[in-house]
């Protein structure tokens, strides 16, 4: 859309005569919105801006030809579930009429409104979504420095080939051995993840290996997520396998002699280490200038998820400096990209943007073949406080594990994936 | 005179009510749009939870209120529905009817 069309759109609607314009040939139509990223925030951003204005032009920009769904993965390290099934491509959002091209964004620039990709395409937009995921904070990590000591010590906290190499690790265990990991302070992806992963482990370990051991050493003070119910089936389910020491922050690493140095418990040595990183929101938002205070995560806007510091440029998913309560969690960003498509539309028709935006979280944690513990929230923005508050009264838990939940666990996986990618 | 101003009052009624209804509720289905995680785009679920799509609202309306008062079982959405409120429960389930309409899409 040129600018002289988009200035007499916006007369138009100042003017309340919007709704004279023909349905179809709203303020939207020949826009350009580059989404930046192509996991949950991402991919449903573009999808839905595609289901809701057809008359939008989207480009998704995303390195990998296909997605690894991080929610599931570590049914996948105990053996429970193959990798195929939580692995989808970009075909569904193509046939949505998103050109997907598979390169990097390299550079933003958000005066000329023009994202610069690795191959030399350069990408001129009306509006920039950036869903960039996290980065792994390695400098703080001493002793995993360098990308051998690394490929020593897997992350397993994006899926794909670390999830394997780290399912690998686990059933190569000798006897009795020991797997140790490693939990960093919050927020990190996923708040559960760390404690459905010692679980899951545990699980397949008591079958496969039945003397291991399994240590959690969490930075954090105590667990983060679904605490009681976590501490209730460590200890009438695995007790005596899984050893949990809070907070236990890491001095260094050494990859080689697959060892943790820890202030509060010394050094600890480990048959299989599973490291996950500190995290920040992904290297082109941090790059760009997009992250606050302390440098991590993007402040936005939760009306619209524009950032707070550059115009026309807006920020989902995980890499957000998130509202009090709101975890960072593939649900929330599937429902952030719907919120932002919205907002985005609304923007670029001159329409006014919603301003009681109500998203919700629903999270399964694993805790055995098929049982799980549920956490849920419903999140909405709060005119004061001009941030996204907890509704009081709307957030529950699983009771106990169970095997109903099991199942719709599962049906979660893949109705989310389908509403993402399909 | 006096009839003549009252059709005229009359017809600019009709045609407001008809350009509110014309006008889709924008915010309701943003709301909406969030059950499509789970119940699927266009209400059509793959499976476990039920599809959403091509019911009354009338009928989406008194599930979501059963399940906000506890008066239905669920594992989550006695859970999810406290969340709203009665009329945003109500513009929800008008979002979806009105959506998939006669179960198309």
């Amino acid at each position: 859309m040129n600018a002289s069309r988009r200035r007499a759109l916006q007369a138009l609607a100042s003017a309340g005569l919007a709704s004279l314009l023909p349905l179809r040939a709203s303020g939207a139509a020949g826009a350009r919105v580059v989404v930046v990223g192509g996991g949950f925030a991402g991919a449903t951003a573009a999808k839905y801006l595609r289901l809701w204005d057809p008359g939008v032009s989207v480009t998704l920009v995303e390195a990998n030809r296909e997605f690894v769904s991080c929610p599931v993965s570590n049914r996948v390290i105990a053996g429970t579930m193959s990798l195929r099934d939580i692995t989808r491509n970009y075909d569904g959002l193509t046939a949505h009429g998103v050109r997907v091209t598979h390169d990097t964004a390299t550079d933003i620039d958000p005066v000329k409104r023009v994202v610069k990709l690795g191959r030399g395409e350069s990408l001129g937009y009306d509006r920039l979504i950036l869903a960039p995921g996290i980065d792994f904070l390695y400098d703080r990590l001493p002793g995993l420095e360098s990308a051998a000591a690394r490929a020593q010590v897997p992350h397993a906290w994006k899926a794909g080939d670390q999830t394997m190499d780290l399912r690998k690790r686990i059933f190569a265990l000798r006897p009795g051995g020991v797997f140790a990991m490693h939990v960093p302070k919050a927020p990190y992806r996923c708040p559960p993840g760390p404690y459905e992963r010692a679980t899951m482990v545990a699980f397949a370990l008591q079958r496969a290996n039945p003397r291991a051991k399994v240590l959690v050493f969490d930075a954090n003070p105590d667990v983060v997520a679904k605490r009681d119910q976590f501490r209730a089936v460590w200890e009438s389910r695995y007790k005596g396998m899984i050893e949990y020491l809070p907070s236990a922050e890491l001095a260094a690493v050494d990859a080689a002699a697959q060892t943790l140095k820890l202030e509060a418990y010394g050094a600890v040595k480990a048959d299989v280490l599973n490291i996950i990183p500190p995290q920040a929101a992904g290297p082109l938002a941090r790059r760009s200038g997009l992250v606050g205070a302390g440098g991590r995560w993007c402040e936005v806007d939760f009306l619209s998820y524009e950032s707070k510091v550059a115009p026309g440029v807006h920020v989902i998913g995980d890499a957000v400096g998130a509202a009090p309560g709101m975890p960072k969690s593939g649900h929330m960003a599937n429902q952030h990209g719907k919120v932002c498509a919205a907002a985005v539309l609304a923007l670029l028709n001159g329409q006014p943007v919603n301003d009681e935006p109500i998203i919700i979280n629903t999270c399964y944690s694993f805790v055995g073949e098929r049982e799980v513990i549920h956490v849920t929230s419903v999140h909405r923005y709060d005119r004061e406080k001009k941030t996204m508050v907890t509704v009081p009264g709307a957030s529950g838990v699983s009771p106990q594990p169970n095997a109903e939940e099991g199942y719709l666990a599962l049906a979660w996986a893949f109705n989310i994936l389908n509403d993402t990618f399909g | 005179m006096r009839m003549r101003g009252w059709w005229v009052w009359f017809g600019g009624t009709l045609l407001v009510a008809a350009d509110a209804q014309a006008q889709e509720d924008l915010k309701a289905r943003g709301w909406a749009a969030a059950c499509a995680a789970c119940h699927g785009t266009n209400g059509r679920s793959e499976g476990g939870m039920p599809s959403i799509a091509g019911r009354r609202a009338d009928e989406l309306y008194q599930i979501l209120i059963a399940f906000k008062q506890d008066r239905k079982q669920a594992t989550v959405m006695q859970q999810h529905a406290k969340g709203y409120s009665d009329e945003q429960l109500r513009r929800i389930a008008e979002a979806w009817a009105r959506l998939t309409a006669g179960g198309a899409k």
